[in-house]
């Protein structure tokens, strides 16, 4: 650009140039953004899809007399045999419990976090480190604690037979593994619930008293409509683990209450059936995976 | 203040809240009449907000008696007053439709549907959102949102509007805009609105009378013209326009004794001895050389040395050294030749009766 003369046409040719410079920063910026997430990328592969991967090509696969699994002769005979009365059996009881379980935590967290994100910061904070703190003690060890504490020697038990209630027998029963999942779980509920709500105009609240709710009316037309997005994430969050739950029903629910989770284990472990644990594993996925989309869905429509 | 002998609309008396050891509003005592635009003016944190939640029912006085139309609200919860409000920034349902939001005062107290229907879109007609029933607040301009927060209010028939700075997110033109459609929709309704602002141009272009706040005190109650043209004290006079204020001491009922030792006639209303200050409108003061000062307003005048002459038009805006202070000066234009000039010696006099004496 020494020339004095073209520098009409550099100018031109600048002025043609832009929306490719564009276009060049456009990849860079995206390129950049692929090398930061390839850990991620590569962890997940490695450890997450291609194990998954594995296991669905295992569910077409063949037990072999001994107990191994044969990769050959592909079919759906794992698939045919869902349908069986014991699978159903515990199917029903892992989704009734999860249910349960989801709406417990639920009702439970709901005004622990309305409380919590009402309050100052300095409290919040204190609240929040408190609901944390269970993580930290291995999920393990806090379960045995349970199973200490529900046993039929254990300090419960004991009080009660101090008392003259007599003996409890939680310990092996559906309520014990409620009680352990809603225990575990609960802080699963209670962190999207509470940010959801800390979102939450507090004005909105006081416009719908100024607009003559009663109080019930004001959480039920504003409050909850407006922390939807908190309850699906937190019962999606909740019901999901409980329903593949494995180590709270193993040791809190024994042997009488067998949940998906412990009856897969169960295929693979004991049974030596591969191809019908990895059956159950895909079809439970599959069916999370839709349902956590529709509700997804449903809950991004209310907002 | 004299009351009007029909029962206020809101009666304050003796209203003082206390937050922890601040105290937000500091023993009021306020009638509004009905059917009055009524504006409480101040600065952030005088406490006019705090007022107007009371009277709400979003906060509850510390001490104090707060009635509306002669009955005893106490702590009454807001779904139980006859008063709706508009709030700062609206705060309007964003789940909902914005018939939604203007029906919901209606649903809440148990109207029938087709009641409800009719009314809600009685109002979205009146405040021209027709055609708009069914966005949501985020797809609605500012001036739009504000239509249906007024709308929401309205619909249930308040016997009092309260307002919370219900312009403060509005650019200019629209803010102008919706003060004249504000002040037509009070004198159709015939209801009185309590109107809070921080914005002194609004509040005396709006109201009939203007309650200014400092600090959480009731300063000045009054007309506009009373509140420019009497300020209380030195906080008004100074909150309230454009003044020059001018420390002195009383000397006598009509005479103070200004820093720089002249003696300025005033009406004092204080007695000898208190420091005050002389409020001077520039708008109020005359112009001109030493020898142009009438013989009259010997008494009534100061002079300095032009620093700066502003053109705006319809008028200049002199800036004038006296010793120990800068006067502002607004006169009406004159012809380049005329002006005087920065460096000049000038002088200023006025009206007796324009210079407000104000204690602090």
């Amino acid at each position: 650009m020494t020339d004095t003369t073209t520098r009409d046409d550099s100018a031109d040719a600048a002025a043609v140039a832009t929306p490719e410079l564009e276009a060049v920063n456009e990849r860079q910026k995206r390129r950049r953004g692929l090398w930061l997430a390839l850990p991620a990328w590569v962890y997940l592969a490695v450890f997450f899809a291609i194990p998954l991967a594995i296991v669905f090509v295992y569910s077409f696969a063949t037990r072999n007399r001994f107990g191994g699994t044969d990769l050959s002769g592909w079919n759906l005979d794992s698939y045919r045999a869902l349908g069986g009365d014991l699978v159903r059996a515990v199917l029903v009881r892992s989704v009734v419990l999860a249910v349960i379980t989801t709406v417990i935590c639920l009702v439970i967290s709901y005004p622990f976090a309305y409380f919590m994100a009402t309050r100052s910061t300095r409290t919040r904070n204190l609240m929040l480190v408190m609901v944390m703190i269970p993580f930290w003690t291995n999920f393990l060890v806090r379960n045995y604690a349970w199973y200490v504490i529900l046993g039929t020697d254990g300090p419960l038990s004991t009080i009660t037979e101090t008392v003259g209630l007599g003996e409890t027998r939680f310990l092996f029963t559906q309520t014990a593994v409620v009680l352990g999942l809603v225990y575990g779980f609960l802080p699963f509920m209670i962190l999207p619930l509470y940010a959801s709500i800390e979102r939450i105009d507090g004005r909105l609240l006081e416009a719908s008293r100024d607009l003559y709710a009663t109080g019930a009316q004001s959480f039920r037309r504003v409050l909850l409509p407006l922390s939807m997005p908190g309850i699906v994430a937190g019962s999606i969050l909740v019901f999901i683990p409980s329903l593949g739950a494995y180590v709270t029903p193993v040791i809190l629910g024994g042997a009488k209450t067998t949940l998906l989770g412990g009856y897969i284990v169960t295929q693979f472990l004991e049974a030596r059936n591969w191809p019908f644990g990895a059956a159950l594993s895909s079809v439970l996925m599959i069916i999370m995976l839709g349902a956590t989309v529709v509700y997804f869905r449903k809950g991004g429509q209310t907002l | 203040m004299g009351g009007p002998s029909v029962t206020a609309a809101v009666e304050l008396s003796g209203v003082t809240k206390r937050f922890g050891d601040v105290v937000a509003v500091d023993n009021i005592d306020l009638a509004i009449a009905d059917g009055e635009f009524f504006a409480m003016l101040g600065p952030s944190g005088c406490g006019k907000t705090t007022t107007l939640r009371m009277i709400a029912g979003l906060e509850f006085p510390t001490e104090g008696s707060l009635q509306i139309f002669g009955d005893e609200m106490g702590t009454l919860p807001p779904n139980r007053r006859p008063v709706n409000t508009v709030f700062q920034n609206y705060a309007l349902f964003p789940h909902m439709s914005v018939r939604e939001n203007v029906s919901f005062g209606l649903r809440m107290q148990g109207m029938s549907k087709s009641e409800t229907a009719s009314r809600t879109s009685t109002l979205i007609e009146l405040v021209q959102l027709g055609g708009m029933e069914k966005r949501k607040p985020d797809q609605l301009s500012g001036g739009q949102q504000q239509r249906v927060a007024l709308a929401r209010a309205l619909v249930n028939e308040p016997k009092v509007l309260l307002l919370d700075e219900p312009l403060g997110a509005l650019d200019l033109k629209l803010r102008q805009e919706m003060q004249d459609e504000l002040k037509t929709l009070q004198r159709e309704l015939g209801v009185s609105f309590v109107f809070v602002t921080h914005d002194q141009e609004e509040a005396l272009t709006m109201s009939d009378r203007i309650a200014v706040m400092h600090e959480g005190r009731l300063l000045q109650v009054g007309s506009a013209e009373e509140i420019y043209e009497r300020p209380s004290n030195r906080f008004v006079a100074d909150f309230i326009g454009q003044t020059n204020l001018i420390d002195g001491t009383v000397a006598d009922r009509d005479t103070i004794v200004l820093a720089n030792g002249s003696k300025v006639a005033a009406t004092t209303g204080h007695v000898a001895g208190t420091s005050v200050a002389m409020s001077l409108r520039p708008e109020a003061m005359h112009i001109g050389r030493p020898e142009d000062i009438p013989a009259t307003h010997a008494t009534s005048s100061l002079t300095g040395t032009v620093t700066e002459v502003n053109y705006l038009g319809v008028a200049l805006v002199y800036r004038i050294a006296v010793d120990w202070i800068e006067l502002e000066v607004r006169a009406p234009t004159v012809s380049e030749v005329d002006r005087l000039k920065p460096g000049e010696t000038a002088s200023v006099w006025w009206a007796r009766e324009t210079a407000q004496v104000v204690a602090d």
